[in-house]
């Protein structure tokens, strides 16, 4: 079994690693507060923060502000510095340089996914964000889900508008820290009163929302483990198992691989989870059996699994430690075909996986 | 369901964290002072006296429902009054600390059930609790913290809410919060940084709070498909379409012994079921369905589980059967189950002839389900 590719870090790790690294040399770090609507007080979350922080003696400026902001936040603002933005005919540009001179340790900007006009040294916010952590200023930032580029399809599906300025998911994957803001839907309703008209979506309804918190939240969760993911590789910590559901269907010639797959990806969905997909090769196939796994792994892949086709000896063995390493919490498996010569060396094979995948959760399907 | 007497259940709100300190009172009582601003009738009916100072200064200017004083082997604890609570007749009561034990000698066992007696009284009830105290995710808990959390509030007492919120701080912030004394005393600091809130228990417990308030969201959506017809649009996800198609019903058969990993089955049953909307039943065999001639400590064992299947609003049956792992089958067969959940078979000789090898007879006999050998979720070391 090819063990030196199961403990190779994932690309995005990797990225995420190199990103994180190249600012943390010069102590700087990002932190998101994300909310599903406008409305749900990220604002005024980031902005009391950056008023404790001051408090404490944190050097603090606010490079960008909402045009618009209700009394509590004004009340807040008055006791913060700022670094007034470039004015242009329609629109606020954070004065980088103007940023940089006076050199804070922390600066907020409010909000992210904003377009800078044609002509500007960055064509979006979030690049004169990379510019200031790469000058050592820390950022306070805030996101609405609707302006993360992956979701924009989504949210467009459930809102019915669409938004020209977003920010990459990846940006958020780098963050050193995200925060979710999060408030039932009716107080974020009763808050926006005409908040949502002004910006273009109307007729929102509860269901919506409900279905953006509910979005927004999975994202934050995403990016939690991704940070314990690195964490547990940073620290050489054996993987905290549980926390994501994950999924393995191993399949076989003879199995009823594309029920199983098809279990797999609902489940997947259901509780948001991972799917993987595994064949393990061993001893001389049938052309047969080669193109009913063809088949099979096809499927897996139109069901948005990772598959992976491991070469091994002993499958069982293979595919303890293939689901050990993936922090796998759940396998999915046939039920054995009855005397198999093997078997009776070996013992029949589920009940073997049983008992070599401890902790694991073995979930066995009809043939 | 009977026709309603008396006044309507009050709503149930949830503030939902993953340790002491996330800010959880703190957004309650911040909620609390903004519904007293649209002239809501609002009244603490229960508030940790030790509270960190800055909730403590949040508290003022609510009204609060003096707590009862108990005495209890010399010390005196305090606790909701509930009977004042219900006498004060507040239209939203604030409880701190859901999952809380009463002191003995309280009326009531646990601070939900004298929650369920305000909400039953029609009072509005907003409450705090930290994920670790689901019940469902118990063994969860233990197998990422190693810590077995004891005060636990059943899974369907969450369910009733109407809402949950999440209350949410990063892991940095909350350490930071924890090294200037503002969650524990001093003293407290340096065996809490090694405990429960080790960085990868921390990110842990985010997480699983994080995916538990969208499970929480996700459930709650139904409501609104079953209130409207109007057309809004939903995303591509499994939900809606899926699941209304009734061949994709599943229905799940728990089968519980006298071993202790039955608990854990239960609560991993439970859990499974609620996230595929299924109606779980839990089942236990023995050769005479009285179970008479068995050991005192394994009748117990086993009245333990079935009221710990209860407790979760699992249906419980009882068989006799002289073949333990075919009479499972042959009910599963009878019920339309089609997942069967076992636990592994224990590996010692004693818990074996408790537990015995059911898993793999069942596995064997049972080649036209689905059978789940759910895994005994003990400690893995990770420091």
């Amino acid at each position: 079994m090819r063990v030196s590719d199961l403990s190779r870090p994932s690309p995005e790790r990797l990225l995420r690693q190199v990103q994180a690294e190249e600012n943390k040399r010069w102590g700087a770090r990002l932190k998101i507060f994300l909310g599903y609507a406008p409305g749900v007080g990220k604002s005024f979350r980031m902005l009391d923060e950056a008023r404790r922080r001051h408090e404490r003696g944190e050097d603090i400026v606010v490079a960008a502000i909402q045009s618009q902001q209700p009394e509590d936040l004004q009340a807040l603002m008055q006791k913060l510095e700022v670094v007034p933005p470039l004015q242009t005919p329609d629109a606020q540009v954070i004065d980088v340089d103007a940023v940089v001179r006076r050199s804070p340790q922390v600066c907020v900007i409010d909000p992210l996914a904003t377009k800078n006009p044609p002509g500007s040294r960055n064509s979006h916010r979030w690049q004169d964000v990379q510019e200031l952590l790469r000058n050592g200023i820390s950022i306070l930032t805030s996101v609405n889900l609707l302006h993360v580029e992956e979701y924009r399809e989504k949210v467009q599906a459930i809102t019915g508008k669409d938004t020209a300025e977003t920010i990459p998911k990846s940006f958020l994957l780098a963050a050193d820290d995200i925060v979710i803001v999060d408030v039932p839907t009716d107080l974020c309703l009763w808050r926006l009163g005409e908040k949502l008209t002004s910006i273009g979506i109307s007729n929102i309804q509860e269901r919506q929302l409900s279905e953006l918190r509910e979005l927004a939240l999975l994202l934050t969760a995403e990016v939690v483990d991704a940070q314990l993911e690195t964490y547990v590789h940073a620290h050489g910590i054996e993987p905290v198992f549980g926390t994501q559901e994950r999924f393995l269907v191993c399949i076989t010639p003879d199995s009823n691989a594309l029920a199983m797959i098809e279990s797999g990806k609902r489940n997947k969905e259901r509780f948001q989870g991972e799917l993987h997909v595994v064949y393990v090769r061993h001893g001389d196939r049938s052309d047969d059996d080669t193109a009913a796994i063809e088949t099979y792994l096809k499927a897996a892949r139109e069901a948005g699994a990772t598959v992976e086709v491991l070469e091994a000896d002993d499958p069982i063995a293979a595919i303890a430690e293939f689901a050990s390493e993936k922090r796998i919490t759940q396998i999915f498996i046939g039920h054995s075909s009855q005397e198999h010569w093997r078997d009776l060396f070996f013992g029949d094979p589920v009940l073997r996986l049983v008992r070599a995948a401890e902790g694991i959760d073995v979930r066995v399907f009809p043939r | 369901m009977p026709a309603p007497e008396g006044p309507q259940r009050g709503n149930l709100k949830v503030y939902l964290g993953y340790a002491a300190g996330v800010g959880k009172t703190f957004q309650m009582l911040a909620d609390g002072h903004a519904a007293v601003e649209r002239g809501v009738d609002v009244a603490v009916a229960y508030f940790e006296p030790h509270a960190r100072h800055d909730t403590i200064a949040q508290v003022q200017g609510l009204d609060h429902v003096p707590h009862r004083k108990l005495d209890y082997r010399g010390r005196t604890f305090e606790e909701m009054n509930t009977d004042a609570v219900l006498a004060r007749g507040p239209r939203v009561a604030l409880v701190d600390e859901l999952a809380h034990t009463n002191i003995p000698g309280s009326t009531r066992a646990k601070r939900w059930e004298d929650v369920q007696t305000l909400l039953d009284a029609g009072i509005e009830v907003w409450t705090t609790m930290n994920v670790q105290h689901i019940e469902s995710l118990n063994d969860h808990v233990w197998q990422v913290t190693g810590i077995r959390v004891r005060e636990t509030v059943p899974d369907w007492v969450i369910r009733q809410a109407a809402e949950i919120v999440a209350v949410d701080v990063t892991p940095e912030a909350l350490l930071n919060r924890l090294k200037r004394g503002a969650i524990y005393k001093p003293e407290m600091v340096e065996k809490a940084l090694t405990g429960f809130f080790k960085g990868s228990n921390l990110g842990a417990l985010r997480e699983m709070t994080l995916r538990q308030a969208a499970h929480e969201v996700d459930l709650r959506q139904s409501v609104y498909d079953e209130a409207s017809d109007l057309q809004v649009p939903t995303i591509s996800k499994s939900s809606s379409a899926e699941t209304s198609g009734e061949q994709l019903k599943e229905r799940i058969l728990i089968h519980i012994t006298a071993d202790a990993s039955s608990a854990m089955l239960l609560r991993r049953g439970r859990r499974v079921a609620d996230f595929l909307h299924s109606t779980p039943v839990a089942l236990f065999v023995h050769k005479t369905p009285e179970f008479a001639d068995l050991p005192a400590a394994e009748r117990e064992a086993i009245e333990k589980h079935l009221r710990f299947a209860r407790n979760l609003r699992i249906e419980t049956a009882i068989l006799g059967g002289q073949d333990v792992s075919r009479t499972v089958v042959d009910f599963a067969r009878r019920n339309q189950v089609s997942q069967i959940f076992v636990a592994r078979s224990p590996s010692g000789l004693r818990e074996r002839l408790l537990g015995g090898r059911y898993a793999e007879d069942i596995v064997r006999m049972a080649d036209d389900l689905q059978v789940i050998v759910v895994a005994n979720r003990s400690r893995r070391h990770n420091s």
